[in-house]
């Protein structure tokens, strides 16, 4: 058998830009060829465009296989063409971002090539047998785990976005090679392809301000939601406040509302139920004001505010309306 | 009429202290255990299939075999038939294993029309296995389903959330879908459902009803990844909360939101 060599980059675009999580993904892959000396290899797939061909032809690698493909993104076509380039060239490691396409397909690659599939990985290093170390979180994130995979190749890990530092490197000169990629006789038909320009949900949100049962009367609510505009952000809450119906459910954070990953989030008034924390523990930055020190919000929090929220809030709003 | 086959899995009800701090050990027994959330919003996508055609909807899970608990609890839903793959065998499966043992156990019973997958685990937490199946079972797979229109024998129209944009596509069975729970808000089973799902039994199959009986192609034997060591995250928990009110609370978040 061949022995396999390279470090393959799933590149995703949309709208003329290639995705953060692939640039991300490049630099990181550039980063462990400084290891081992492999060379790094990326392949798009999706429509020609003027744009997506000078971001492709500057990246720092090696080359490019670009998929030319009008229509609907097929898991199961874009897999058939990663492992056509898989076999003609054998890397040893496969990156693909952990979004809703990346990870539509990382496993149907996995199965065709009989490898292991990691995914989200929050760190990528080599170990002394130059296996890669795929770490991420396992058990709802309460601990890290380690994983190998030994035996076969490639060794495929999908990676978030935002996990890793962005490429700064813009000054290469990659071959792309262009190929057609045709749609199967038996394809589903495209209805529709609607971009999504509303932003605005609480998904969308670098700063979030939460409010919890803590928060006794609706009209207080007010006084969250224009601390939440101050900051730049905008007014979640936990299931309590859905329930009663105060807030909407599309503004419910955890397992039955929204997984939501700002910058920060400030709760206020919220306990940190498991249903609740499960859907906001990956924040950045977590403030909690909480009036009981043994609410489990506390042990999370980054900042941990044992008091009560009528007597922050309204001070908070005066200090930023001073700046 | 539609062959629905949901898998489903039974998952630890997070709980604190599920670590051993010394060990670094996972504190697995005595822990409570639920119904993956995001698999009753699959669960959830097949009954209302049920209601607008004439479907079967079926469940398959691989797990221990206290997760007959949890088909129980689908049956009480309105689920025909529930399959529980359990064998000691099974254990330690990463995504490539626990695909090919829920293929197995899928083709073992009925040739199904369409296979519905929650997004993820909140313990494998990978959004892999479903992928996977689709492509064992030789069929394509559609992510981030959030609605499902036109609802007929041969197939349906799907709106997928591909996160930069919504994809809307016709398709035909047979075929896997995995949907998120945006949509797909799970119902409570009723009173009916749980007094007839009382007498309803649990299939269990193991390796020896698979047509592939290689004890090799299962749980951990056959598993290409392996866990090399488990640590705990740097965790911030360590951080004392303050007593602070009024204005030295919001000075506090303040500087906190300020510093870099
Ligand atoms: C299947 C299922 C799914 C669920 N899904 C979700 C979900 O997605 N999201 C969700 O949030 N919940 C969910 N829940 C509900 C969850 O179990 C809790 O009921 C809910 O999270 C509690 O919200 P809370 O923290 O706001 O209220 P509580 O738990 O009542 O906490 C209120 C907190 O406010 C504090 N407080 C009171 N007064 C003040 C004050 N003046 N200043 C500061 N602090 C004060 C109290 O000390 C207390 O800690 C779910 C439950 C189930 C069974
Ligand atoms: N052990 C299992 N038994 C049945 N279904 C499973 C199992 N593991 C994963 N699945 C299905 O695959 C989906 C994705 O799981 P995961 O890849 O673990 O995040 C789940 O929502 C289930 O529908």
């Amino acid at each position: 058998m061949r022995e396999e060599k390279g470090i393959f980059v799933f590149l995703e675009y949309t709208r003329g830009k290639i995705e953060k999580v692939s640039l991300e993904l490049i630099a990181k892959a550039c980063e462990l060829q400084k290891i081992c000396n492999e060379p790094v290899y990326g392949v798009a797939i999706g429509e020609e465009s003027k744009e997506i061909e000078s971001q492709l032809c500057s990246l720092p690698i090696e080359k490019v296989w670009w998929y030319i493909q009008e229509g609907a993104c097929l898991s199961e076509l874009w897999e058939e063409a990663m492992v056509e380039c898989i076999e003609k060239i054998s890397p040893s490691i496969l990156l693909l971002g952990g979004t809703p396409i990346g990870s539509g397909f990382a496993s149907r690659i996995a199965v065709a090539m009989k490898t292991g599939v990691t995914a989200d990985c929050t760190m990528l290093e080599f170990d002394e047998n130059r296996n890669l170390v795929q770490t991420r979180p396992a058990f709802g994130g309460n601990i890290m785990a380690s994983i190998l995979t030994e035996r076969t190749r490639p060794q495929i890990a999908t990676v978030r976005p935002g996990i890793f530092p962005a490429l700064t490197d813009s000054s290469g000169k990659t071959v792309v090679e262009k190929k057609t990629l045709g749609q199967k006789n038996k394809s589903p038909q495209l209805l529709a392809r609607e971009e999504k320009e509303e932003k605005g949900g609480i998904t969308d949100q670098e700063i979030l301000v939460v409010a919890g049962r803590g928060v006794k009367k609706k009209e207080d609510l007010e006084l969250l939601r224009e601390l939440a505009h101050l900051l730049g952000g905008e007014l979640a809450s936990s299931r309590a406040l859905v329930e009663k119906g105060w807030m909407s459910q599309k503004a419910q954070i955890g397992v039955s509302g929204n997984v939501v990953k700002p910058e920060v989030i400030i709760t206020f008034g919220v306990s940190g139920t498991i249903q609740f924390m499960t859907g906001m523990k990956n924040a950045k930055k977590i403030i909690a004001v909480n009036i009981d020190k043994t609410a489990p919000i506390l042990s999370v929090a980054h900042l941990p505010i044992v008091g009560d929220l009528y007597t922050i809030v309204p001070n908070l709003i005066t200090l930023l309306k001073k700046e | 009429m539609i062959k629905i086959a949901v898998c489903m899995k039974q998952v630890p009800a997070y709980s604190e202290g599920d670590m051993d701090e010394k060990t670094g050990l996972m504190k697995r027994s005595g822990l409570e255990t639920i119904t993956n959330p995001y698999d009753l919003s699959a669960l959830e996508a097949a009954l209302r299939i049920k209601e607008e055609a004439n479907a079967t909807v079926d469940v398959f899970s691989m797990g221990p075999e206290n997760a007959e608990a949890m088909i129980k609890d689908a049956y009480a839903y309105g689920v025909d038939k529930g399959y529980l793959l359990t064998d000691s065998r099974f254990g330690g499966a990463d995504v490539l294993v626990t695909s090919y043992t829920l293929m197995q156990g899928i083709l073992a019973v009925n040739k199904y029309d369409l296979i519905i997958c929650g997004k993820q685990t909140t313990d494998g937490d990978t959004s892999q296995v479903s992928p996977a199946l689709a492509k064992w079972l030789g069929l394509p797979n559609y992510q981030g389903v959030i609605k499902l229109l036109e609802i007929s024998n041969d197939g349906m129209e799907i709106h997928q959330d591909l996160g930069e944009f919504i994809q809307v596509l016709k398709i035909n069975y047979p075929c896997l879908i995995s949907v998120n729970r945006e949509g797909f808000v799970p119902r409570m089973p009723s009173f009916k459902g749980r007094l007839e799902s009382k007498n309803k039994s649990v299939n269990e199959m193991s390796i020896d009803n698979l047509e592939d009986g290689d004890v090799n192609h299962y749980g951990i034997k056959g598993s290409t990844t392996k866990v090399k060591k488990i640590f705990p995250p740097k965790r911030t928990q360590a951080v004392e909360a303050q007593v602070l009110e009024g204005m030295d609370g919001a000075m506090e978040i303040l500087s906190f939101l300020r510093k870099d």
